[in-house]
């Protein structure tokens, strides 16, 4: 099962800062995650935004990056502290 | 040092302490973010703060490390809130020590640009009129692109 992790704004669209999920077998990549995830929740292209980046096991990616079904896959809009 | 936490804390204490560590320096220099109780969305109830532990953490030591190679830093400390705060509530403290004020000047601002544009953070404010997400502006990232080597 993968781990899905939604920060910022993300969990409000979303409405959840987390998920477990099983991958189906079509989606092996952070680029078809992406429009598989925002299909299935019908989020309108949320999760397709350029401004978000994505995470694999805590670090940053680019699509399309391979996936696993034990990963950890934070949805990531931009950062900022301070 | 670093410490990322929900916990509130004292930025005078925080300097105090650092002044002891650091002892010897010729010149410290310090910043303390405030939560302000003004923003573009009206009057400020409360900021919260999102982490992604460990990559935020992660990322500011790195942070931490490319201040320590480009300036002559003898003592560094980055504090960082997250969770609810209050207005006035310190979200920020970056202290630096050099032999020399330039060093520790220019490392702190360094510090401080990569936090706000940069660390793996992400700010709510909720306001009277709502609950706003806020993303770094275009003069933060200009301010973070001063420090880009050429």
């Amino acid at each position: 099962m993968a781990q899905i992790l939604f920060f910022g704004r993300l969990t409000e669209v979303t409405g959840t800062p987390e998920e477990t999920l099983a991958l189906p077998a079509s989606v092996r990549d952070t680029a078809t995650l992406r429009k598989w995830l925002d299909d299935e929740r019908g989020l309108g292209g949320a999760l397709m935004e350029k401004t978000i980046r994505l995470a694999v096991n805590s670090e940053i990616v680019a699509d399309p990056h391979p996936l696993n079904d034990a990963d950890e896959i934070a949805f990531m809009p931009p950062v900022g502290g301070g | 040092m670093l410490r990322v936490s929900e916990e509130a804390f004292d930025a005078g204490a925080e300097l105090a302490a650092f002044e002891a560590d650091a002892e010897g320096a010729g010149a410290i220099v310090s910043f303390t973010g405030l939560v302000r109780d003004h923003a573009s969305g009206g009057k400020v109830k409360s900021l919260y703060l999102q982490a992604y532990k460990p990559m935020t953490q992660r990322g500011i030591e790195k942070a931490m490390s490319e201040a320590k190679d480009r300036w002559a830093l003898t003592a560094l400390r980055v504090i960082h809130r997250t969770g609810t705060m209050a207005p006035g509530e310190t979200i920020v403290f970056v202290a630096t020590a050099s032999a020399h004020r330039r060093a520790a000047f220019e490392a702190a601002d360094f510090l401080m640009d990569y936090l706000k544009t940069e660390a793996v953070f992400w700010k709510k404010e909720v306001t009277d009129t709502g609950e706003h997400w806020i993303e770094p502006r275009v003069e933060d990232y200009e301010d973070r692109a001063r420090w880009q080597k050429v």
